[in-house]
């Protein structure tokens, strides 16, 4: 355990995956931890996990500070089953763009060419705009925005980062069981 | 495992019968306008389905209210009975305000690792979000002070909740959980529902078993170290692992040095121990921490007023660490060997590899220290010192009570002139460090051990925080000593003006009501000592009294707090009391 904290200091930034309760105020739970210990989040996404009543949250924290000691108190938490930092491992990540631009007769298809060289995807093109969505890594979808900064980005919007180790292992691997501790009345149990 | 019969209960119900089968039998809270269900069904018990704990009668179970004038001193005084009996305390308060006043307490419950179950009422469901009369989102502003809180909302969730609130608070590294209920739930209709098993897939009950490489490890470093210290924390209380901590030191011979939280975890009067190390601990300990080649920390977590400059702390000493929480074990330090585990079971397993050791040069070592450096001589003067106060108070009481302090100078002293020989009978709050904690927190021991002398040792500045409570002291006529050290100033901070201010006094000074009139306002005795030779026949008349008494010393306004180790410095760097002509302190003589 203590180990690989050398190793993870190293890197930043920090990729965070955890598995937790799906019910109101864990988000807040999780985020209160880290704005106390003075990180900022660079990106955070939620969803459903493959467990029903769980969800998989991955964040993203740019930071040169050792996130170990958060992860461990963000682990204590009841509504947190698992989390782990898999900044060392190797993994796959991705995320996902959705850009509107301005376009003209004349740039859209300059524009296409340039989505086209991404794989991003058409999802709406009307006479003078048009919305692209394009899924890879940060570096990417960041080389998809510089090149479309020639012609006027008018919105966009990031997933932030998605993330998966590697493999056959699953990153919450123990999946925990449906633990169970005896408590009878009036009996303490320290 | 019952689903009961199929008859409604209350929401209000299901919470006096998860306290019956949860063993409460002591609350302390206010009612207010959220939680006056709570109320309604205080006296009638619970909704009494069966099986219920053996040899208990459902609807005469014995759950006593304490009604006291301010929630703060509700959460301190469930606080102070959580730490006396091991038992989870319980307090109660109402939405909004009575919410917000128990922050502070749980808080403190928080810092110092005490298992608290705050209940508050929450205005109606319908009212949640929209500013109702008396809304506080009590959820949200306790999420970063509880171990676990939560909100429930439906009638159905209140036995699990109840019951998950006990666990999670009792268990493990033990700590403060709320649980808030809107009035119309509590006063909704439901089935109770009751299971043996607690269901948290997100809680692991880890650290019951220690890695036994670990223990070996440590093992084998205590039979090569030469100078080796314990360092044991408020874990030997919390685990009640005094018997276990006793053999380790006796078989290893190895000295025991308790931090603020950790005394009365190990005889004050032993030969090994050697009192409190840190900011204001013994010049000795401080000094041995730093030479010690091997340091064993049981149940701490070498909190920054213990180590002082982290850089420098034991900076030759190996480190074996004990604790419950795995986020503890190399947070400030790291250990050579961690044993992630509850404190009574871990030493149980090290002491079954520990040989015998003999450290004469050690022992030599440190004993010159303490002839060296008397950190707490008392100096001879005809002023009533505070020091000599609390020493006093130890030798006419013989250290038979238990000790209840707030925080700043006479804290310390008391930590330092107190020799407490039996487990767990001092009361302090360490981590958060709230002051007027003595008053409340002398109530709730004093419900927890009735048979015990309670003495509340309290700052002039902190007695004023929380004093409307001897209005409830009066009401239910505990005996409770308050020994107000009473020397005109928030001592500490003065002298923390006068040391790293330039001596520029400001808004220290204070004046005090005539405490003796303010007690006989109250309906209790009150008693004044001014001169040297009036303070033990005071505190002689003040453990004859039957009832509550407060004392109001009136002690040198400009005595400094020493040994002292400057905020950001290392241990190394620890001022001793300053040279004089000295009276031995009440330990020596009590060896003698």
């Amino acid at each position: 355990m203590t180990n690989s904290t050398d190793d993870i200091r190293k890197i930043r930034p920090h990729t965070i995956i955890a598995l937790v309760e799906d019910r109101p105020g864990v988000l807040n739970r999780v985020a209160s931890k880290w704005r106390q210990r003075g990180f900022n989040i660079e990106s955070l996404a939620v969803g459903h996990s493959e467990k029903p009543g769980l969800s998989r949250m991955t964040f993203v924290v740019d930071s040169d500070a050792n996130a170990e000691q958060v992860v461990r108190q963000l682990d204590k938490l009841v509504d947190v089953v698992d989390i782990r930092d898999i900044s060392h491992e190797d993994m796959v990540a991705r995320e996902m763009a959705i850009i509107k631009l301005k376009s003209t007769k004349e740039t859209r298809s300059q524009i296409i060419d340039i989505a086209d060289l991404f794989k991003a995807n058409l999802l709406d093109v009307s006479p003078d705009s048009l919305i692209l969505e394009a899924t890879g890594d940060e570096g990417k979808i960041d080389s998809l925005v510089t090149l479309l900064r020639d012609y006027e980005i008018t919105e966009l919007v990031r997933t932030g980062r998605v993330a998966m180790i590697r493999g056959g292992g699953v990153s919450h691997p123990e999946l925990p069981k449906e633990e169970q501790y005896d408590r009878y009345p009036g009996v303490h149990t320290w | 495992m019952d689903n009961g019969d199929k008859k409604q209960y209350t929401g209000a119900q299901m919470v006096m019968e998860s306290f019956i089968r949860e063993g409460v039998d002591t609350i302390f809270g206010m009612p207010g306008g959220a939680n006056l269900p709570l109320y309604d069904v205080l006296e009638r018990g619970g909704v009494g389905i069966n099986p219920v704990p053996e040899g208990v009668e459902p609807k005469s179970y014995p759950i006593k209210h304490y009604l006291v004038k301010h929630e703060q001193a509700a959460a301190h005084a469930a606080d102070a009975y959580a730490r006396i009996t091991g038992k989870a305390g319980v307090c109660y308060g109402t939405s909004g305000p009575g919410a917000t006043n128990l922050v502070t307490g749980i808080a403190n419950a928080f810092m110092d690792s005490v298992p608290l179950v705050c209940v508050t009422g929450q205005v109606i469901r319908a009212l949640i979000g929209r500013d109702g009369f008396q809304e506080a989102d009590i959820q949200g502003i306790t999420i970063p002070i509880t171990k676990h809180n939560e909100l429930v909302l439906d009638v159905d969730d209140i036995p699990r909740a109840m019951q998950q609130a006990f666990h999670i608070a009792t268990t493990g590294r033990p700590g403060p959980v709320l649980v808030d209920i809107p009035r119309d739930t509590l006063q909704q209709k439901g089935e109770f529902y009751w299971s043996d098993k607690v269901q948290l897939r997100g809680y692991r009950q880890n650290g019951l078993v220690p890695d036994p490489n670990e223990i070996q490890k440590a093992a084998d470093l205590i039979a090569q170290a030469e100078r080796p210290v314990i360092l044991a924390g408020h874990g030997v209380i919390i685990s009640r692992a005094y018997d276990e901590l006793l053999k380790l030191a006796e078989t290893a011979n190895i000295p025991v040095i308790t931090t603020l939280l950790g005394i009365s975890g190990f005889p004050g009067t032993h030969p090994l121990y050697l009192g409190m190390p840190g900011m204001h601990g013994m010049y000795w300990n401080n000094r041995a921490i730093n030479d010690a080649d091997l340091l064993i920390g049981l149940g701490v977590r070498f909190d920054d007023r213990v180590t002082g400059r982290l850089d420098d702390f034991a900076p030759k000493a190996k480190i074996v660490h004990i604790d419950i929480d795995p986020a503890e074990i190399g947070k400030n330090v790291r250990p050579a060997a961690a044993i992630h585990c509850d404190l009574k079971t871990g030493l149980t397993e090290l002491n079954k590899h520990v040989k015998p050791g003999e450290r004469t040069a050690w022992f030599e070592w440190i004993d010159e220290m303490r002839r060296d450096h008397p950190s707490i001589a008392i100096r001879e003067t005809d002023e009533v010192l505070p020091q000599f106060v609390i020493d006093s108070i130890y030798r006419e009481t013989k250290g038979d009570c238990i000790v209840c302090t707030g925080v700043g100078q006479h804290q310390m002293w008391a930590a330092q002139y107190f020799w407490y020989d039996k487990p767990n009978s001092f009361v302090t709050s360490g981590g958060l460090g709230t002051m007027g904690f003595e008053v409340p927190a002398a109530m709730g021991a004093q419900v927890a051990a009735p048979d015990d002398t309670v003495w509340s040792i309290c700052g002039d500045g902190g007695f004023m925080m929380t004093l409307q409570e001897l209005a409830t002291i009066a009401e239910y006529d505990w005996p409770i000593k308050f020994a107000i050290i009473n020397n005109g100033t928030l001592g500490m901070v003065r002298q923390w003006q006068e040391l790293f201010y330039e001596n520029n006094v400001v808004s220290t000074p204070l004046k005090s009501p005539d405490f003796v009139k303010l007690a006989e306002a109250f309906g209790i005795k009150g008693l004044r000592a001014e001169r040297k030779e009036e303070v033990a026949p005071v505190i002689h008349a003040a453990m004859e009294h039957d009832g509550p008494v407060v004392v109001d010393f009136r002690v040198t306004y400009d005595e400094n707090l020493y040994p002292m180790v400057p905020p950001g410095a290392s241990l190394d760097e620890t001022i001793d009391q300053p040279a004089m002509e000295t009276a031995p302190a009440g330990k020596q003589e009590v060896k003698a």
